[in-house]
């Protein structure tokens, strides 16, 4: 017997019949986004994530978005969520916060719980690094597709929206707003880091996580490391990182995150070096002092995934006859 | 009262869409994973046997499908001592079989890489001498497209400059000599648009005295670029030998120094 899901659904409503649970709770997906934006300082909010894996209890919205008003009226976002759902959401939020329009979206990077929400949004408006629009062309129908899949219902409507617009690193202002931009890199290809002038706020989109362990997918762990020395060095009074909370102290989220990298790269190199599969390097105890990183195991496992055939690659030595070693 | 009529067909789509443990066929332990093929496959790659659905097999693999053309396996039966086969199947794969290990020498343990298609068990079908197979596994989430996906040398074409290049090294432990050994290869499966299978075929480890370690079946389901962690006993100091031979008659060969 086939019957498409529709026609199944209209027969199971007519039914005079109590449904199993597992059928019902098909069909009772209402999922709401909720918004707590905490301000962080004069004209600025921040719109926490979950610090969770995107899973479809959480519609994806486990990454930081910040708003900002604008002196002269009108909203500033550094990142829009996951999907069209959220976004359209955020930017509702930021217009009730803001007292006008959203005028400008930047995407941190290229990562789908930042920056799908673009299509919600004039591409006009939404500007980002070049290397990130490059790699939305590349990754972004990849992307969609696998937040499709997780997230089901919260992502309908959402499609690959490219930035219209072009971040140049250096001062911009937006309506009074005014910010510093910089290009940076290592956690993708391009990622745009904000200095909100008016709080003394980096932005730092997911070159920095606090307290949730780093992801690293598009990772360059040596550039990374150069940009968090970069934005270390920023002066600055705190830190909002793409995933976690505020960092008032403006410098131990950059130290916890570069200490997460200097541990996992020399915990896969020595695993490497130890002979050990990836499934055993997925299981390396963590240190006690990253007790308070959340997703510790998880991003282990999928950073196993990302480096380890490569570290092998450079580490193992070559052993057939072709490699002129004079075993074969 | 009398029912409405509507509920028959309603009954019927209930019962195709709850999943119910099948009945047992006679021969065969009913599945604790509830596999929709197990009973398929068991009956073509076990017949007759008596199964165990057995903790002592341990399975170990990451909690997250990062990339499912990559996915790690670590399968350990040591703790049923000396074992003639190791199988590593993936019910709901196009191609269910990854390998086919005999320990002939080795301790009965393989680590490698395999390509998941959806969401599948993923277990290891162990056979003891009595007979007997030992099973364990569980359920693996994936997105699909792992068998479906051309391998990444095949998209950067550089897979024939690189073919059959082997990494590898041996690490004397306190109870085994671990054995780490990998091969470039892109494991073509046939499902790619123009792409014919290709794959390593079989794989033999040999000791210093010529000796057969293992022996292994390899089928398009394991990683591009195949890589393998086998344990030898400790008096194995090496030199190991390995002879790959692929499905174009290709061999490649590597010698793993003590």
């Amino acid at each position: 017997m086939t019957l498409s899901r529709r026609a199944a659904l209209g027969l199971l409503a007519a039914a005079p019949v109590a449904l199993p649970a597992r059928m019902a709770r098909a069909e009772t997906f209402a999922g709401r986004y909720a918004y707590d934006p905490q301000p962080i300082g004069p004209g600025i909010w921040l719109v926490r994530g979950a610090d969770e894996a995107i899973v479809f209890g959480n519609g994806g919205a486990i990454a930081n978005a910040v708003v900002m008003a604008c002196p002269q009226g009108g909203a500033v976002l550094f990142d829009c969520g996951p999907s069209l759902r959220y976004a359209q959401g955020l930017a509702a939020v930021a217009e009730k916060l803001c007292h006008g329009p959203v005028r400008r979206v930047f995407l941190s990077h290229l990562h789908p719980d930042h920056a799908l929400g673009t299509a919600a949004f004039d591409p006009a408006i939404v500007a980002a690094l070049p290397a990130t629009r490059t790699e939305l062309e590349r990754d972004g129908n990849g992307f969609a597709d696998a937040m499709y899949r997780i997230l089901a219902d919260w992502m309908r409507g959402t499609a690959v929206a490219l930035p219209g617009a072009t971040v140049v690193p250096g001062p911009i202002e937006i309506a009074g707003r005014r910010l510093q931009a910089m290009a940076l890199k290592g956690h993708s290809d391009g990622d745009l880091v904000l200095v909100d002038e008016a709080s003394g706020t980096i932005l730092a989109g997911d070159l920095v996580f606090y307290d949730r362990a780093p992801a690293t997918p598009d990772a360059n762990l040596a550039a990374w490391r150069e940009s968090l020395a970069t934005l270390a060095a920023l002066p600055h009074h705190q830190l909002v990182p793409g995933h976690g909370p505020l960092d008032p102290s403006g410098t131990a989220a950059i130290a916890q995150t570069r200490d997460w990298l200097d541990w996992l790269e020399q915990a896969l190199n020595q695993a490497v070096a130890q002979g050990l599969d990836m499934t055993e390097a997925g299981s390396l105890p963590i240190p006690d002092r990253f007790a308070t990183v959340k997703l510790a195991r998880y991003e282990l496992q999928r950073s196993v995934a990302h480096f380890y055939a490569g570290i092998e690659a450079q580490r193992l030595p070559r052993i057939d006859a072709g490699s002129g070693n004079g075993n074969g | 009262m009398k029912r409405p009529a509507l509920l028959v067909p309603i009954m019927a789509l209930l019962a195709s869409t709850t999943p119910v443990a099948a009945a047992p066929t006679p021969g065969l332990v009913a599945d604790p994973l509830a596999s929709p093929m197990w009973d398929n496959h068991a009956a073509w790659l076990l017949g007759k046997a008596p199964v165990r659905f057995d903790p002592a097999v341990i399975v170990t693999m990451p909690d997250v499908t990062e990339n499912q053309h990559v996915f790690p396996v670590t399968v350990d039966a040591r703790a049923l001592g000396k074992v003639q086969r190791i199988v590593v199947l993936m019910d709901l794969n196009p191609l269910p079989v990854a390998i086919d290990y005999q320990p002939q020498g080795a301790l009965p343990y393989v680590s490698l890489r395999i390509k998941l298609d959806q969401r599948t068990p993923v277990r290891a079908l162990v056979l003891t001498a009595d007979g007997v197979w030992h099973v364990g596994g569980r359920w693996i989430d994936a997105a699909g497209g792992g068998c479906s996906a051309p391998p990444v040398s095949r998209v950067k074409g550089d897979w024939a400059q690189h073919l059959g290049e082997m990494r590898g090294k041996l690490w004397h432990e306190a109870a085994d000599t671990r054995l780490r050994v990998s091969v470039r290869h892109p494991m073509d499966t046939g499902y790619v648009d123009n792409i014919a299978a290709y794959n390593i075929e079989t794989m033999q480890v040999r000791g210093a005295d010529g000796a057969a370690l293992g022996t292994m079946t390899i089928n398009g389901s394991v990683s591009e670029d195949p890589a393998f962690t086998l344990l030898l006993p400790p008096t194995q100091a090496g030199p190991v030998s390995i002879h790959m031979a692929d499905s174009n008659g290709r061999t490649f060969d590597g010698r793993l120094a003590p």
